[in-house]
């Protein structure tokens, strides 16, 4: 793997940049491997990654239906915290925020974490309350975490419209200041990289149309490009993994919505946290380039349309344009949609499955793009010993029929 | 923004005078209590969640206030048709040769 | 030198009317009828930006919506600040005051410039990914200086004076585009009968029409649309709308149109409380797309030198604006098209050095107008570089093989001050693609044209259609198809006639090879507004990026606010060669709105501020202010907190209207909580399913407490539900819970329990509801009352109907405090005069009005649960000790109890309701405080619940909790720990939930 440096940039434009290497190859795909993982999204990258780094595991292929990081890794928000409700769900997502604190230089690629702090918003009482609970519970499990008065909130962010006027006054927040955001792309292209150089096969434009199950054992996958045998296999295609798991006969308890989001054209620096709002519904920041990152709630209705409707929209920028006044006439440049596989208590699904050597890893709803080293590892770390890594041990399938189920819609922070 | 028909008000209306409510037919079971837990999770939380045809139930929530069910294509997102609640479909993905665009 | 560039006569400007406007401080004339961008170049204005990556000096390259370069700041105050407007699209105004975005100090003198010029070679694409990340701390520093240097505008830190409003409009036919294809359709249609609406991106219409060379039925197209317009506007069922831009096409026919109602007239809006812009909600039945092609640029060595353009801004702004930008022309080419540019310029009287055509027998019409005017003509030949660094001085000229992508033979050195290029023709589909419906590659037009979407039409030049007559028959058909799908038939019309013109092939010219490597030559710019050059996304493709998508997300091609119109096709045929692959085996992306960018305002509607979200205010919401009471939110409804007399602190108030309540009588508007009126011979039934209690026995104008679970045994709501009748009930439920119980109720009985004959209708604003209670209770109320209020006549749990202040009222005998409470129902509009008729014995009794906060603390001393604070969805009625409330052998398997027999619900250490009492009576615990059992433990500690509910009772003397801890119940006793972010450890004992009058004595007095 060619190491990337500011040394190497200048060394690289004497010979006019003619002489960068390919980040990853481009393989024929082999007739069977150890480990497939389909879907070369942000999460499946990262399995592939630590499966090879970690787990000693590289006869490993990534099959990708679209061009690698194409899902909702290059259509989220970018937003990255673990101040999340309950112990599990806590522990998953601080695993992943550990791991970022490292991820640039461990990729030798920076994926630009920038922990500038994220806001959650609480607007009534209740609100406060719920807040109160989460930042003890962070706090507790040695996560960072404050509460914050409305004054607070207003000197950490002077454009949000702290004042008792508006028509949901910011009462207080919770304040992760190890929060903050990642460059999505630069997330798939380190980890498809890294994954690349360890002799992961990152095979894209490859569809699986079929499972190949004998004995209850799964011996390897149909695609476009034919059969591609394996007795481990980890699907991480986020709001695709129905569409996979009905090809193993498999039910999931995932509902697969549109989440929309949207950029402003870029302006100069305004807005150096990030900053989320529950109750009137929306979140935003602003990524180095200048835009506004915003994002709103699912849309109700299911579909794979990666795009929802009009309505969500407005709402949202009258939520944003209610938070900071000052944006009212700034312009929005574009908005789009990713397909979120929501689960029934906003918390992921990191399983076995009733096919031996057939692992799921999904329902990460809105909030995956956070979880990608976290869900990564844990999830490699799984299907090397085909045994839950106890972080990941809680999120199996089983819970929704014992009833153990971990409810993160408050913390989830995106309307349901 | 959906253009729906309500099967009832017997007119299209916008899609924010209706809500999205979920899978349609799914009958909670007659017995409970014979049924394992199996079986009850999967009639609490499993779902199809297909790509492509799709049975979905919407209330016209501004509107009349009544349940009905749709058939629609989650990735088009073209409206096929609106039955009223107790109906069956009469466009289902094994009666529809799915073509076009994905 | 007063708009040097101007011609003396032509164009659509309006001579008589000067305006004089500011730009980067320096002050200029223009005349009514131009954009900022025609003043400018008028003015003879060279640099109007610097490039946001390398600070290149940038000049105007188009005419319209596809202008990269000239983004300006717009705004004479702070508040009226706009970023990131297009000069191109921007109307000049008397007053407008206007900023390049980019260029420190000046536009001119950019010190960025040099730091590009030097860095360039290091800062490719992507090159902050290979960089920067050690040491790891100091990221956050250097990214400082990469978000300074970002951003194009700047946002104004003051807030908005101007509104926007909503429009919601249906009609038959919505014509996107009004030239010459729109126009057609719409005459068409309108002359038929039908109900349409016409809408055109610019500041008038007609659109290709307005610039055009061509005649209709003899004369200038301009007067064939002003008939046109003339007739359309006397039309009833037609409504215009130019400065309207379609900014996305959405399902089933639903457009988005924004109309720009005064942008052309000043800063804001002029007039008070007029709106500055309106979006339209469209729904139409059929939607014609005449949105026309756009012109793209020819890719070369420094062609983003001020002076390079495209070919058809160079005629839009001589015909149009009467501006030549310049003196000495060279015109790059591969089609007939661009010689126009060519011919314009002539006529106007400035010298065209020559067409160079890459084509080496070009002979359509127009190059024999050329060659009859004395043009020089290099065949065979394009441009390969522009010279100059602030303005172009001249064209570097050689013959070309776009085959084998090499120049051949000499090169010739053209002196020029202007270079206008023309690729080709790019169909404007983006609205046909937004709702995922993938642009189709037309070989012989060598362009996307629309997908097929289902309502829309696609005519004229946005379909690879560009002759007129066929442009103006397509429009044509399109409208009788269109209109004959709605049932209307063609009343006929005549179109007019142009002349046709013999057009020769186009050749596909994107990028022209360099004497040097593309890695080596000077930067080729491919995408202005994010410098993106042709060496960047050869880059690209060798780091392995392949798909079109990698490459535009890599080096940021199309990412920009003009979104790639002239930068995209000419990225796709670029990697498509590099990669050995044709362009729509390239792919392309699927656009997504907005076409232009849209205010945040002008998206969001009135709906801000105070019409962010309705009030709701019960009916005696006057008298609550006059009371001075403070209010708190609970959904939509601001509900009285408390009412602090003079200075009383909240503690004091509540202090005060807690005592009063439990030694005198307090009063609450409780109005806010959901009822629903239950009628049906089956609704004692159906009560039973949805509740987990039982309602078998529950007599007439009886009240029971009732619990509600979702079908996991979640606990989802609670209330009082009252049988009237031996079909009739009242359900009472939480403020916030109601219109959701409303639509449970409707959503079992309508798609589960069809058979049972129920009927439910939300009556919470019907009637208004006080509650007083209190040892006086009894006496106060018989003040006003004909109902026997004696204890054995009407009993707890029961309900009365009579008289109250002369009202016909219903008087629940319910109680949330624990004591002697009637709860006063009135049909609202009398509540205002019963409640003062109340007021009237305040004296007497000690009424005193208390708020949210009092309730909480009355009723948490009784140990009555909050749902939504006390529970949070995974609570079920066994964790909170409501077995009692439990109808375990009811026949009917009710909703919610499968679920508790599941391993999980079955568990002996779930969190279980308990109170908790602290060891220091002063300490009023943290609502949301985690408990622990062994404080000494490291973190991670383990959690064992937390506090639910906390307060001060001036009853009990001391603070006092309701909390959730892991068997609980068990747990009567112990001691349990808090520990405080500022480190302090609480310390507090588990008790019974209930702190008062646990056998419920003072309520049933």
């Amino acid at each position: 793997m060619q190491r990337y440096s500011g040394f190497g940039l200048a060394k690289h434009a004497l010979t006019h940049n003619e002489n960068w290497q390919r980040m990853w190859r481009n393989p024929v795909p082999k007739k069977k491997y150890d480990v497939i993982i389909v879907g070369g999204g942000g999460h499946g990258l990262a399995t592939a990654y630590y499966l090879a780094k970690e787990c000693g595991v590289t006869n490993v292929a990534v099959i990708e239906k679209g061009w690698l990081g194409g899902g909702n890794t290059a259509r989220n928000t970018t937003i990255v915290r673990s101040n999340y409700l309950w112990d599990e769900a806590a522990a998953l997502y601080e695993h992943s925020m550990k791991l970022w604190e490292g991820l640039s230089l461990d990729l030798n690629y920076n994926v630009m974490f920038s922990q500038r702090g994220v806001l959650n918003l609480g607007h009534t009482l209740q609100d406060m309350r719920d807040i109160q609970r989460r930042v003890n519970a962070n706090r507790l499990n040695g996560i960072d975490g404050e509460v914050l008065d409305a004054q607070q909130v207003k000197e950490i962010c002077p454009v949000l419209d702290c004042s008792p006027n508006t028509r949901y006054p910011v009462l207080g927040a919770s304040w992760q200041p190890r929060g903050g955001v990642a460059r999505h792309d630069a997330v798939a292209w380190g980890y498809a990289r890294g994954a690349d150089a360890l002799g992961v096969d990152l095979i894209q434009q490859t569809e699986v149309v079929g499972m190949r199950i004998e004995d209850g054992q799964i011996i390897g996958v149909e695609t476009t490009r034919g059969f591609i045998g394996a007795e481990t296999v980890g699907c991480v295609a986020a709001g695709n993994s129905s569409v996979l798991a009905k090809m193993a006969g498999i039910k999931l308890p995932l509902e697969s919505h549109p989440l929309q989001a949207l950029v402003s054209e870029p302006i100069k620096p305004v807005l150096d946290t990030v900053v989320m709002s529950n109750h009137v519904h929306g979140y935003c920041s602003q990524s180095d380039k200048g835009d506004l990152v915003i994002g709103a709630g699912i849309d109700g209705y299911n579909g794979y349309g990666q795009r929802g409707s009009y309505p969500t929209i407005e709402h949202t920028l009258q939520a944003i344009v209610e938070m900071f006044p000052t944006f009212s006439r700034v312009r929005m440049n574009r908005q789009w949609g990713g397909i979120v596989d929501t689960c029934p208590d906003a918390c992921p699904i990191l399983s076995a499955t009733p096919v031996k050597g057939l692992f799921f890893n999904c329902g990460w709803g809105t909030g995956g793009f956070k979880a990608t080293p976290g869900s990564g590892n844990v999830f490699a770390w799984t299907l090397a010993k085909g045994v839950a890594h106890p972080i990941a041990a809680p999120f199996s399938i089983d819970r929704f029929v014992s009833g153990k189920l971990i409810d993160e819609h408050g913390a989830a922070g995106v309307a349901h | 923004m959906f253009h729906i028909y309500c099967p009832y008000c017997g007119e299209h209306r916008e899609e924010n005078e209706f809500r999205p409510k979920g899978q349609a037919h799914i009958m909670r079971p007659k017995d409970p209590e014979s049924c394992s837990d199996e079986e009850w999770a999967d009639y609490l939380f499993f779902r199809d969640n297909p790509k492509g045809i799709h049975h979905e139930m919407w209330v016209h929530a501004t509107g009349c206030r009544k349940f009905f069910n749709m058939t629609r294509d989650t990735v088009s997102y073209e409206i096929l048709e609106v039955y009223k609640m107790g109906e069956q479909p009469k466009i289902t993905a094994a009666s529809r040769v799915v073509g076009g665009e994905k | 030198m007063s708009q040097a560039n101007r011609l003396s006569q032509g164009g659509q400007i309006d001579r008589s009317k000067q305006i004089n406007f500011t730009f980067n401080g320096l002050r200029y004339t223009g005349y009514e009828g131009d954009t900022l961008a025609s003043a400018l170049l008028a003015n003879g204005v060279d640099i109007v930006n610097r490039s946001f990556k390398y600070s290149r000096p940038r000049g105007i390259v188009a005419s319209n919506a596809a202008e990269p370069n000239a983004i300006v700041q717009l705004g004479s105050t702070e508040a009226t600040q706009v970023p990131n407007v297009r000069a191109t699209q921007q109307a000049l105004y008397e007053g407008l005051s206007a900023r390049s975005t980019n260029g420190w100090p000046n536009v001119n003198n950019d010190a960025m410039g040099l730091v590009g010029k030097l860095g360039g070679p290091m800062m490719g694409p992507g090159f902050y990914y290979k960089t920067f990340m050690a040491p790891a701390s100091m990221w956050m520093t250097y990214e400082k200086f990469i978000r300074k240097a970002a951003g194009l505008g700047r946002a104004p830190n003051e807030n908005d004076p101007d509104i926007y409003d909503h429009y919601n409009r249906h009609c038959d036919l919505l014509i996107i585009g009004a030239g010459p294809a729109g126009l057609a359709a719409a005459l068409t249609a309108a002359n038929s009968g039908a109900r349409v609406i016409i809408c055109d991106e610019q500041e008038s219409f007609g659109g290709s029409l307005l610039e055009t060379a061509d005649p209709l039925n003899g004369k200038p197209a301009s007067e064939w649309v002003s008939q046109v317009v003339e007739q359309l506007a006397a039309n009833n069922d037609v409504l215009m709308l130019p400065r309207t831009t379609a900014n996305g096409y959405h399902d089933h026919n639903f457009v988005t149109l924004h109309e720009r109602r005064t942008e052309h007239l000043a800063d804001k809006a002029p007039i008070a409380h007029q709106a500055r812009s309106r979006m339209h909600h469209i729904r139409a039945k059929q939607v014609i797309l005449a949105t026309g092609a756009q012109e793209r640029p020819v890719v070369y060595a420094n062609n983003d030198v001020p002076g390079n353009m495209i070919c058809s801004a160079v005629s839009a702004y001589i015909r149009r604006y009467a501006v030549v930008p310049g003196q000495k022309l060279v015109v790059t080419t591969g089609n007939d098209s661009g010689y126009q540019a060519a011919l314009d310029w002539q006529a106007a009287g400035r010298e065209v050095v020559a067409i160079v055509d890459c084509r080496a027998n070009p002979d359509g019409d127009l190059v024999k107008q050329a060659r009859q005017k004395g043009i020089r003509i290099i065949a065979g030949s394009a441009v390969f570089e522009a010279k100059g660094s602030k303005r172009v001085t001249g064209a570097r000229v050689a013959a070309v093989d776009l085959n084998a992508f090499t120049l051949k033979g000499d090169v010739e050195d053209l002196g020029c001050d202007t270079i206008a290029s023309s690729g080709g023709f790019s169909p404007v589909v983006h609205l046909a693609a937004h709702t995922g419906a993938r642009p189709v590659w037309n070989e012989e037009a060598i362009g996307f044209v629309p997908g097929k979407v289902k309502g829309v039409i696609p005519v004229g030049g946005v379909d690879a259609i560009y002759p007129l007559n066929e442009v103006l028959q397509s429009g044509h058909q399109a409208a009788v198809q269109a209109i004959e799908s709605c049932g209307y038939t063609l009343t006929p019309l005549e179109l007019p006639k142009a002349t046709g013109r013999v057009e020769g092939k186009a050749a596909a010219l994107f990028q022209v090879p360099h004497l040097k490597s593309t890695s080596r030559a000077p930067k080729q710019f491919v995408d202005l507004q994010n410098d993106v050059t042709a060496a960047g996304i050869e880059l690209a493709t060798r780091e392995g990026f392949e798909s079109i998508e990698h490459v535009k997300r890599y080096t940021a091609l199309g990412f920009g606010t003009d979104q790639g119109k002239l930068g995209n096709i000419n990225g796709m045929a670029i990697t498509a060669r590099l990669l050995g692959r044709t362009i729509p085996e390239t792919g392309t992306t699927v656009f997504r709105p907005n076409y232009t960018g849209i205010t945040f305002g002008a998206i969001a509607g009135r709906h801000a501020g105070a019409l962010f979200d309705p009030e709701r205010y019960t009916a005696m919401h006057q008298w609550h202010l006059q009371r001075g009471a403070k209010f708190e939110d609970v959904g939509q409804w601001k509900r009285p907190w408390y009412f602090p007399i003079g200075n009383e602190t909240m503690h004091e108030a509540v202090a005060r209207e807690c005592r009063a309540v439990r030694e005198q009588v307090g009063i609450l508007d409780a109005s806010t909580l959901g009822k629903i009126d239950i009628q049906g011979k089956d609704s004692r039934d159906f009560l039973a399913r949805v509740y987990t209690n039982k309602w078998a026995q529950l007599g007439l104008n009886k009240c029971r407490y009732g619990l509600m679970c979702k079908d996991d045994g979640m606990v989802m709501d609670d209330g009082v539900t009252t049988c009237l009748g031996d079909n009739h009930f009242l359900m009472t439920t939480t403020t916030g819970g109601a219109a959701g119980i409303l639509e449970w109720l409707e959503l079992w009985h309508q798609t589960e329990w069809p058979e049972l004959e129920v009927y439910f209708n939300s009556v919470t604003d019907h009637w208004a509801t006080m509650t007083i209670t209190g040892p006086n209770a009894r006496d106060l109320l018989s003040e006003i009352t004909d109902i026997d209020l004696a204890k054995d006549s009407f009993k707890f749990m029961e309900c009365r109907e009579g008289m109250v202040a002369n009202v016909p009222a219903r008087v629940y005998r319910i109680s949330f405090t624990g004591e002697l409470t009637y709860e006063i129902n009135v049909q609202a509009n009398y509540a205002m005069h019963v409640w003062k008729a109340l007021f009237e014995h305040e004296e007497t009794y000690g009424l005193t009005p208390y708020g949210t906060e009092t309730m909480h603390v009355l009723r948490a001393e009784k140990g009555f649960i909050i749902v939504g604070q006390d529970t949070d969805g995974s609570v079920t009625p066994e964790d909170l000790g409501m077995q009692w409330c439990v109808g375990y052998d009811k026949p009917f398997s009710w909703i919610g109890k499968r679920a508790l027999s599941r391993p999980d619900t079955r568990r002996k250490d779930r969190k279980q309701l308990v109170g908790l009492l602290p060891s220091d009576p002063k300490v009023v615990l943290e609502e949301g405080a985690q408990i622990v059992f062994d404080p000494k433990q490291q973190v991670p500690m383990k959690m064992k619940g937390h506090v639910t509910s906390s307060y001060y009772s001036p009853t009990l003397g001391q603070g006092f909790a309701l909390a959730l801890v892991m068997g609980g119940a068990e747990r009567m006793g112990e001691t349990v720990f808090m520990p405080m972010a500022d480190g302090t450890v609480y310390e507090a004992k588990i008790v019974s939930p209930i702190f008062l009058d646990p056998k419920g004595e003072r309520q049933n007095v």
